[in-house]
């Protein structure tokens, strides 16, 4: 096992946790329905394990789990930023 | 190709970091979430690059049926079913995440994985799993589908437990065998059936915590993911949203005062016995007023603050509100609105249809921000919201909201509250702010109320 890759992996993970909690803390409230949907699209990021997935064609099966996959992440993601974007939109001060 | 695609994703990681960051205001978020959408383009351009892609027939076909999909979502839903919609990408999100770990686990003809890989194979699964199922209980929920009710079933509890560690227990055992696939799909099987039974307790004035929970699960499946492909990028964006989810689900226990424990548990069950009539046997009384009275109310204040709650949503009086608000604010009185964080179905919601209804942003205060100016007000409007203004939670220390933040609308020099009758609200409790001396209920329809009240003021 790749002990010192994963223990990057884990540094990575942890770090980007507390720049999370740094930015997120400083959202106003009144941006919180956009701030999820936002970054809901965000976690739709998995749609690139997805693209490899459905494009290495393995087998059958793998590559179907792939598509399906990838139709539930490109929903996650497009579905994601366009609503949000929609929302922001009607954010004004008069 | 490869260090190109590193730096790409590196790119694309910094844009979804700086565009959470200019989330931080009204002003720049909407350029935010371009930078991020951006980060996210990126990632699949330079991804369709990738040695390892050899067909696209079925990318092609994926990446439009998504598209489509996605687009029609996002373009018909109403705001106020905005709580179901995230409800339903976090399904989605958690979804792909699981399949991606299950199509890495099948692609090989005799698996067997590091270490380190199985188990967040495994890990994957589970999160991403439990994410669908329970987002789509919660989307459920939402729309009305599932019964909105805290529903109780025997041995909730233990059974949870037991399955968790059904799922822990075949997940060392797959990491000992990796060959073992009937007992992957066990862990598919009994962590789609815990996402179902997690959130079905969970009752529907309590989705504000839940979507946020989710949402959190979301990103963290995503982050698996990517230790499973060795991605940092989705490693990164994972953890932005876990986090983000984490502390929106922190700040709506706070402001409904309760700990995750108790909402996930389906609390608050045992409220509802306790009606108008107090207690104690003895009728409460109450003051009503009327819109031409009212009118001349409004006419004389120089201090408003506006409290809407979900019923305003239910009634889709925003407009309305909006239309009430302008014209009080033509008069030269000072409009304002006060925001609970826990108004709505999901943390925001209510700013969103005040947006909607273009309500200018920088009049909508939060609690913390709005709440010591309530002795110098006028008038407080209360619009659809009952819970979180009940001064029984600063004082009563039997009432099931003991504790509970509330908008601190008595201490106002007159309370008007909306209401169709004079029922409880969600947590099924009596609220005592109807029947204090400086307190004037005006019954009606919200949406009906309030333009009879717009109507009166223009006659005055």
């Amino acid at each position: 096992m790749d002990l010192l890759g994963l223990i990057m992996q884990i540094y990575v993970f942890v770090l980007a946790i507390f720049v999370g909690f740094e930015l997120i803390t400083k959202v106003p409230p009144t941006l919180h329905t956009p701030l999820m949907s936002g970054s809901n699209a965000i976690s739709g990021i998995t749609i690139v394990g997805a693209l490899i997935v459905a494009g290495e064609g393995q087998n059958m099966l793998s590559t179907i789990l792939g598509l399906v996959a990838l139709i539930f992440a490109t929903i996650n993601v497009v579905g994601g930023y366009l609503v949000t974007d929609r929302m922001l939109k009607m954010f004004k001060k008069k | 190709m490869l260090i190109v695609s590193y730096i790409i994703y590196l790119v694309a990681s910094i844009l979804f970091i700086f565009g959470i960051k200019k989330l931080g205001s009204p002003k720049t978020a909407r350029q935010g979430n371009f930078l991020s959408s951006l980060g996210m383009f990126l990632a699949v351009v330079i991804t369709l690059f990738d040695h390892m892609i050899i067909t696209y027939e079925w990318i092609i076909i994926g990446l439009i049926a998504g598209s489509l999909i996605g687009s029609v979502m996002a373009l018909k839903v109403e705001m106020t079913g905005m709580p179901q919609m995230v409800g339903l990408l976090n399904g989605f999100g958690g979804g792909a995440s699981a399949l991606v770990a299950l199509g890495e686990y099948y692609k090989v003809e005799t698996p067997n994985f590091e270490l380190n890989i199985i188990i967040t194979i495994v890990l994957s699964v589970l999160i991403g799993a439990v994410t669908f199922t329970g987002s789509l209980i919660a989307f459920g929920k939402l729309q009305g589908i599932v019964t909105g009710k805290v529903v109780k079933y025997p041995l909730q509890n233990p059974i949870n437990v037991i399955l968790f560690l059904a799922v822990l227990a075949a997940g060392v055992m797959i990491a000992i065998d990796p060959a073992q696939s009937q007992l992957l799909l066990g862990v598919v099987a009994v962590s789609l059936l815990l996402g179902i039974l997690l959130v079905l307790p969970i009752g529907g004035a309590d989705m504000p915590v839940a979507i946020s929970l989710l949402n959190s699960y979301s990103g963290i499946a995503a982050s698996m993911t990517g230790f499973v492909i060795n991605n940092n990028m989705l490693i990164i964006a994972g953890a932005l949203v876990g986090a983000s989810g984490i502390i929106l689900t922190i700040i709506m226990c706070k402001g409904m005062n309760r700990s995750l424990m108790n909402v996930v548990l389906g609390g608050w069950e045992s409220a509802g016995s306790a009606g108008p009539a107090a207690a104690d046997g003895v009728q409460k009384s109450h003051k009503s007023i009327d819109s031409e009275e009212l009118a001349m109310l409004f006419d004389s204040a120089s201090n408003v603050i506006i409290v809407p709650g979900y019923g305003m949503a239910v009634a889709q009086a925003q407009h309305a509100i909006r239309d009430l608000a302008n014209l009080l604010e033509s008069k030269g009185i000072n409009v304002r609105f006060a925001i609970h964080p826990v108004a709505g179905r999901m943390p925001g919601h209510m700013n969103v249809l005040l947006a909607e209804a273009q309500v200018s942003y920088d009049k909508l205060y939060a609690l913390e921000d709005i709440n010591d100016d309530f002795p110098n007000t006028d008038i407080v409007l209360v619009i659809g919201a009952n819970d979180v203004v009940n001064p029984a939670a600063r004082h009563d220390k039997s009432s099931p909201i003991f504790g509970m933040p509330i908008l601190n609308v008595d201490y106002a020099k007159t309370v008007i509250v909306n209401k169709r009758s004079m029922n409880v609200g969600y947590a099924g409790i009596d609220n005592e702010l109807f029947y204090l001396d400086n307190t004037l209920m005006y019954f009606g329809d919200s949406k009906d109320a309030v333009t009879k009240l717009v109507n009166e003021i223009k006659q005055l």
